[in-house]
């Protein structure tokens, strides 16, 4: 699947394309498949987001896990900071970047 | 939509008008020109002899990024020259400022730019740390005399 | 220190308003992102790949207690309580948010600090000696020269949009404690004749091409710097690559027109530049200079001697605590590499406690280093004990400044955008499998630096243990380095071989260490016997 990324332009946040608006989650992104370059264009235009980018992801049983690493810790936070990422309560969580 | 500026022409004569020929083709054949447009990789230096004869002097910016034509627009300043020199292409409203300083006063912004935060930008800072080509007095001077 | 007067202040004034201005701009879409990234990274603001990070610029690497309590409320207030110092002195924080950015610039500039240049392809902060003012060694604090250099640069009009970044470091002593020899213009002062000058190097640098720089200049008069530096700078502007961002620095420039043909048309510009009469005069070197006056050192403080009875304590004054040239006074370095820990990391509550130590026993002074640790230049000796008590508090009382835990490493993966590979969790898996102190001590000093991609922000070219981390196939992968040093032995490290994955390059450098134990003489340190039998027993010993 196509997933597409990018951040908040006031908070910086990361962000993810969920086919109607923006989540913070991965887990809520859709597969934006061919039209995915035009919607990043599209949106970035109307500053609901900055800088996005496509990338390529797999459906799993616990949502997209985007393929490359440097994607999946951008989903999560960084793995030296468990308490700083998006799943605090979670000492496992690490384990999905690697 | 903001007002876009009416022109950007920091002297009191108007704006040069003739086409500007190429630096190379100053040098070979077309002598008699008064318009040169200098390219970020040409030797500016090559037009010192021919400085008092020149009304303008347009310095190209083909990208924003490129920061040849300040140390160009300096050097012409430092030679001398007192004609138009002119910033052309991808200039953005925040480096109008610093262009000033080098010595540019007339632009040429390929996309227009905002008269009313340029107005603001020029007006921002009280003082440079630096003397350059423009008038401004540095703060070591306005330190010590 | 140096203190702002009326100009220094509205200049930093005149850029929050400034950046209010273009952050308004953006976030109303007048601007591109395209074209608001260098303003931005004029300010120090990056996008990185959780958020914003905002570097913040610690002039020469000293600041004040005001300051750095300044540096703990912005972490607290607009961050996530905490900071990361580094290796250019500065200090920067991982979560910001845009819309907030020109009110930290505001906070900032009421304790005389800013984010000017902090990035950006324009002259960076200009870096020191962590010990400037306290060091025995050296000929006179470089600080003034730095701060000199510092406002000259300060919106250069001519170098804002430069080939490439530009990094320039001041030092006054042999030995070198700030990597001189690898910036794009390395200063080292000198005296002649019982006159200050400086021997200007030109073209170092780390990165993907990394090169030692060249010396240029034997001796320039502060009279003449602002003039010379120019000249430097306007060669490499108009004449430095722009084809090729890989091939921009000013290195790149020297190692292909040669050192002599550069230093010729410096000259030549320096003879033209010269006549415009843009060098300050002696009496603003004189005032700056004022302002770096040594504090009052208390005479009676010659006897001092530090109770070595706790020795835990012991340990720490022999590990973590330098000679000054003040008789009664010791450099106390703090360290931030705790075994486990985030090198460079400090907590607000921790920054909080140094600059409480600094205010109540150091006057009122610290630095950091590039090494990304924390310095307080002037502790009276009899206070050292209480000192390293309130450090134990805070966790902050790592005995192992220049001991192979005490390693330097970029954000890597974990926070960095450019990255291919994460560096602090392998930093902390070397911390651990060597975390018994005594056995650090007995390798000595072995400086590891690791860097997450090819940029070397981590300076592992210049480790006597280096790391670097790739990218192969989607997996981090790690290239080992030995005999790098980025002090006066400066020199670059070589790749060892075939690269590693985590737990195998850790596993390479305790074979590396082994045998360094195995065939060292007396008082060699890893480098120095590196040197004497070269790459082969270690290559055996790791790939054997």
């Amino acid at each position: 699947m196509r997933l597409i990324t990018g951040n908040d332009l006031a908070t910086g946040d990361v962000v993810w394309w969920t086919g109607t608006d923006w989540s913070r989650h991965v887990e809520q992104a859709a597969d934006a498949g061919e039209r995915a370059e035009a919607i990043a264009r599209e949106e970035e235009a109307a500053r609901r987001v900055n800088v996005p980018y496509v990338i390529a992801a797999t459906a799993t049983a616990d949502g997209p896990r985007p393929a490359h690493i440097k994607d999946r810790i951008r989903a999560l936070g960084p793995t030296v900071r468990p308490d700083l990422t998006l799943k605090p309560a979670d000492p496992a969580a690490g384990s999905w970047v690697i | 939509m903001a007002e876009e500026a009416a022109y950007l022409h920091f002297r009191d004569d108007s704006p040069h008008e003739e086409p500007a020929v190429t630096l190379d083709s100053f040098l070979a054949d077309q002598s008699n020109a008064t318009a040169v447009r200098v390219e970020p990789g040409d030797e500016a230096r090559a037009l010192i002899p021919h400085l008092d004869r020149l009304a303008l002097i347009e310095v190209s910016f083909p990208s924003f990024r490129d920061g040849r034509g300040y140390s160009t627009a300096r050097i012409l300043r430092e030679a001398g020259y007192r004609g138009e020199l002119r910033a052309e292409g991808d200039v953005l409203v925040d480096q109008i400022p610093l262009m000033r300083r080098c010595g540019f006063d007339s632009f040429a912004p390929a996309a227009p730019i905002d008269a009313a935060v340029l107005q603001r930008s020029l007006a921002r800072y009280p003082q440079p740390y630096q003397k350059a080509a423009d008038g401004a007095v540095p703060v070591w001077k306005l330190r010590h005399g | 220190m140096y203190r702002y007067d009326e100009y220094d202040q509205s200049i930093v004034d005149a850029r929050v308003d400034e950046f209010r201005d273009q952050v308004r701009r953006r976030l109303a879409g007048e601007i591109t992102e395209d074209q608001f990234k260098p303003l931005r990274l004029m300010n120090g603001l990056y996008l990185q790949l959780h958020a914003y990070m905002l570097r913040v610029a610690v002039p020469y690497g000293t600041l004040d207690s005001r300051q750095m309590r300044m540096l703990a409320h912005v972490a607290r207030t607009y961050d996530r309580g905490y900071g990361h110092f580094t290796t250019r002195q500065n200090i920067q924080y991982n979560w910001i948010r845009l819309d907030q950015a020109p009110d930290i610039l505001a906070e900032l500039a009421t304790v005389e600090m800013h984010a000017i240049q902090t990035s950006g392809n324009c002259i960076r902060n200009i870096s020191s000696d962590q010990y400037a003012g306290a060091a025995a060694d050296e000929v006179a604090d470089p600080r003034p020269w730095a701060e000199l250099i510092r406002q000259w640069s300060t919106f250069h009009p001519e170098f804002t949009y430069l080939p490439r970044k530009f990094k320039i470091a001041v030092i006054a002593a042999e030995e070198d404690r700030a990597a001189m020899r690898l910036h794009d213009i390395g200063i080292r002062l000198t005296r002649r004749d019982g006159v200050l000058g400086a021997t200007v190097f030109v073209g170092g640098g780390m990165g993907r091409t990394p090169m030692i720089a060249h010396e240029i200049r034997d001796f320039v008069t502060a009279d003449d710097l602002m003039s010379y530096l120019e000249a430097c700078l306007r060669v490499y502007n108009r004449y430095g690559r722009r084809d090729n961002i890989y091939k921009a620095r000013i290195k790149i420039l020297l190692h292909e027109i040669g050192p002599d043909e550069y230093r010729r048309q410096v000259e030549e510009e320096f003879a033209k530049v010269k006549a415009l009469g843009i060098d300050p005069p002696a009496a603003e070197l004189a005032r700056i200079t004022a302002m770096f006056a040594p504090p009052a050192f208390d005479p009676a403080a010659a006897g001092d001697v530090a109770d070595r009875s706790d020795p835990d304590f012991a340990v720490w004054l022999d590990q973590n605590v330098r000679a000054h040239r003040q008789p009664g006074y010791a450099i106390v370095n703090i360290s931030l590499k705790p075994v486990g820990g985030i090198p460079g990391d400090a907590s607000a509550d921790q920054i909080d406690v140094m600059a409480d130590l600094a205010q109540r026993y150091g006057f009122d002074e610290l630095r950091v280093t590039h090494a990304q640790n924390i310095v307080l230049p002037h502790v009276r000796i009899a206070d050292l004990k209480a000192v390293w008590s309130a450090l134990v508090d805070a966790g902050l009382a790592e005995a192992n400044l220049d001991l192979i835990s005490d390693i330097i490493a970029c954000p890597g993966l974990d926070y960095c955008s450019l990255a291919n590979a994460r560096s602090i969790p392998l930093a902390q898996k070397i911390g651990e499998r060597f975390a018994d102190p005594a056995r650090q001590r007995d390798l000595g000093e072995l400086k590891l630096k690791i860097s997450g991609c090819i940029n070397a922000c981590g300076h592992h070219h210049a480790g006597h243990i280096g790391i670097l981390g790739v990218d192969r196939k989607g997996t981090e992968n790690f290239q080992l380095l030995l005999g790098g040093s980025g002090a006066e032995d400066v020199s670059l490290g070589r790749i060892t071989g075939p690269g590693f994955d985590e737990d195998g390059v850790v596993d390479a450098i305790e074979r590396v260490t082994d045998k360094y134990l195995e065939v060292r003489e007396t008082g060699e340190r890893f480098v120095d016997t590196y040197r004497r039998v070269g790459m082969t027993p270690f290559k055996e010993a790791i790939y054997g």
